[in-house]
């Protein structure tokens, strides 16, 4: 047996052994095991569309983080950390957890006891049908565009680290997910998300222990950090003083306001890519545990994302530089660090392992765009606008071959999204447009009994055209990013984040006028969808270790410690 | 929904584990004996044995505990 190892030449970055081979194809054996073995358990469109409610928490909260996990989190968010240092981190913690925490104690209640399929649904019961096509349009959109950004991201690793042909990778990874989604529905979905959540810790887990054996622990790994880069790059809080002091350019308001505030609740919140694993739970209990579950291993992601990136920055004998630049020089790119620091630490069998997480990443991101592009499309397109009186069966057919569908045209957004050169500012835009406007609807939807159907609609409407003409701005005169992000000096991050805080205010803003200038609902129909006017059951009698509100406690509580030690 | 009782993910978790960590543990041992020319960084601490030890453990406990007759048992 041949065990070669990582060669650093001009095609890849390593060279699989035949153990690397067996680790992924058993893989890839596998995630299609799981998928046969559920065909027969997604009958019904409950089943298909929202895996019969039957998820336990743990089940739920998982695959509720793994869906987010996607390719960008693994390899874009490392190469960030590489480029503007513990910053990113940010986006882990308070970028993410209150997010979380809000979701499992005050939102979750709605969207549970309304019993939506999905969220655009929710805005259909809430505000009328205006809102949900409104919605469930832009929501396909930008699923099957962040799709393409997955499988791009994913095929991109391939050609780099393995030297694989960029068609053949975006080929056989999509293939695979619409096969076992499409047989499995979401159980198929979240059994799999479950599983790729383990291999990537699995997989990727050993990089940051590895790495900090070899810097000498955290302290030593600061100190090399400070000698190659700038001591910034390891503060998490003290820099973000004026645009101009740390590396993303960013001013804490942008942090705490733009990202906290807007874009991370947005999108932990409303968008449906996420919010469906956990409607998939058994119980409102379970519902409320699974995103608070979730968030206290999103504390721990950064170990094995953020760090490595930090790590680099010490170990790493070359420079890495933007994709343009090293396109052009054939150098590496910021998002090489972790296959690079892969191919450092990672003898056979632990290459393949490292590989096959890079790969689950990229497929639970993946599969869950295209199950919830599957049931958006199916309940609030096609069920709505095409074929009111479609039948369950007609919905689970529709939903099989919408996911072959959505798979196709993610393939085709790929291709398009290889013109794009940073990976990440792109995302970040996209949910600037869109997620950002819509958490201003749905919170106000719930909290607010008298915002009207037409102001939801409008509110929402010009949110999301503000956002799209802030960003073209912004692209036709460079200078009116001073208005934008209130700095000429904002890097693309910060201005997603000040594009998102105005198109909120303007969702805000216009549903409030309009509400005070329509009618609004009468309250018999506010029932199980607007505070006030729901039931929400108390957990009762249970201990306190099973109260969401104790868990949540705990994770706030480790948040607070966390940002406080690497402020 | 079928009535067929469902197999745990957890089940189909340990066996991913018990293959892995098997193949990982073997190709480390393996390296023990017949070391490449060209090692990793920290190649002296042998990651590939105690890690894949580690999974290959975790997955044996898990695989058992969640093994389709003893869930249906539990469950019955």
């Amino acid at each position: 047996m041949s065990f070669a190892l990582f060669l650093f030449d001009s095609s890849r970055l390593v060279h699989l052994s035949l153990v690397d081979f067996l680790v992924i194809i058993f893989y890839f054996g596998l995630v299609l095991v799981i998928g046969a073995y559920l065909k027969n358990r997604a009958n019904t469109s409950e089943d298909f569309f929202l895996a019969g409610r039957e998820m336990t928490a743990w089940i739920a909260g998982l695959a509720f983080l793994s869906a987010n996990l996607g390719s960008l989190e693994l390899m874009g968010w490392a190469g960030a950390a590489y480029q503007y240092g513990i910053l990113a981190t940010h986006w882990y913690w308070i970028g993410a957890i209150p997010a979380m925490l809000f979701l499992g104690l005050v939102m979750m209640p709605f969207y549970y006891i309304s019993k939506t399929h999905s969220v655009p649904g929710y805005l259909k019961l809430r505000f009328g049908e205006d809102s949900r096509t409104l919605s469930s349009i832009s929501f396909a959109f930008m699923t099957v565009l962040m799709s393409g950004i997955n499988m791009y991201s994913m095929a991109l690793v391939m050609k780099v680290v393995l030297g694989w042909s960029i068609h053949k990778s975006i080929w056989l990874s999509s293939l695979t997910v619409a096969v076992y989604v499409a047989l499995g529905g979401l159980r198929s979905a979240i059994f799999n998300e479950v599983l790729q959540f383990i291999l990537i810790w699995a997989g990727a887990l050993l990089i940051p222990i590895l790495g900090l054996v070899e810097a000498g622990g955290w302290s030593n790994l600061k100190v090399q950090i400070a000698h190659n880069a700038s001591a910034e790059y390891t503060h998490l809080w003290s820099t973000l003083g004026t645009f101009n002091g740390n590396p993303m350019g960013i001013h804490w308001t942008g942090i705490v306001i733009g990202l906290a505030c807007i874009i991370s609740f947005g999108y932990w919140t409303t968008d449906f890519l996420v919010v469906q694993r956990v409607l998939a739970a058994k119980d409102l209990r379970s519902a409320q545990l699974a995103p608070i579950i979730g968030s206290a291993f999103k504390m721990l992601v950064p170990f094995i994302v953020i760090l490595p990136g930090l790590l680099g920055l010490a170990v790493l004998p070359m420079k890495l530089v933007p994709e343009n630049v090293a396109v052009a020089t054939g150098g590496h790119s910021y998002n090489e660090v972790l296959p690079l620091l892969l191919a450092r630490y990672c003898g056979p069998g632990l290459l393949g392992l490292g590989i096959t997480a890079l790969i689950a990443g990229f497929m639970s991101g993946m599969a869950g765009n295209v199950t919830a592009f599957s049931t958006v499309w199916t309940y609030d397109i096609y069920g709505a606008l095409i074929n009111k009186n479609a039948t369950d069966q007609q919905k689970v057919s529709m939903g099989r071959w919408c996911t072959i569908l959505g798979v196709l045209i993610s393939i085709g957004t790929a291709y398009l999204v290889m013109r794009f050169g940073s990976i990440m500012d792109y995302v970040q835009a996209l949910f600037s447009f869109f997620i950002a406007p819509l958490f201003g609807t749905v919170l106000l939807g719930m909290l607010w009994k008298r915002a009207t159907p037409r102001a939801g609609f409008w509110g929402l409407l010009s949110g999301t055209l503000s956002s799209i003409g802030m960003w073209a701005w912004v692209k036709v005169d460079p200078g009116a990013l001073a208005y934008v992000a209130l700095s000429k000096n904002a890097k693309d991050m910060a201005e997603n984040m000040y594009r998102a805080l105005w198109s909120w205010l303007v969702c805000v803003i216009v549903t409030v006028v309009v509400s005070y200038m329509t009618k609004p609902k009468p309250e018999s129909e506010l029932v199980g969808l607007v505070y006030g006017f729901t039931d929400i059951p108390k957990d009762g009698n249970v201990p306190i270790y099973q109260k969401p509100a104790f868990w949540a406690v705990i994770v706030a509580v480790i948040f607070a410690a966390l940002n406080i030690y690497f402020w | 929904m079928s009535s067929q009782r469902e197999i745990s993910i957890w089940f189909f978790i340990g066996i991913s584990l018990v293959v892995n960590g098997a193949l990982v543990l073997g190709a480390g041992i393996y390296e023990l004996f017949y070391p490449p020319a060209n090692p990793v960084v920290l190649f002296r601490l042998h990651a590939g044995i105690w890690w894949g030890a580690i999974l290959f453990i975790l997955g044996v406990v898990y695989t058992v505990k969640f093994l389709p007759s003893r869930t249906a048992r539990a469950a019955s």
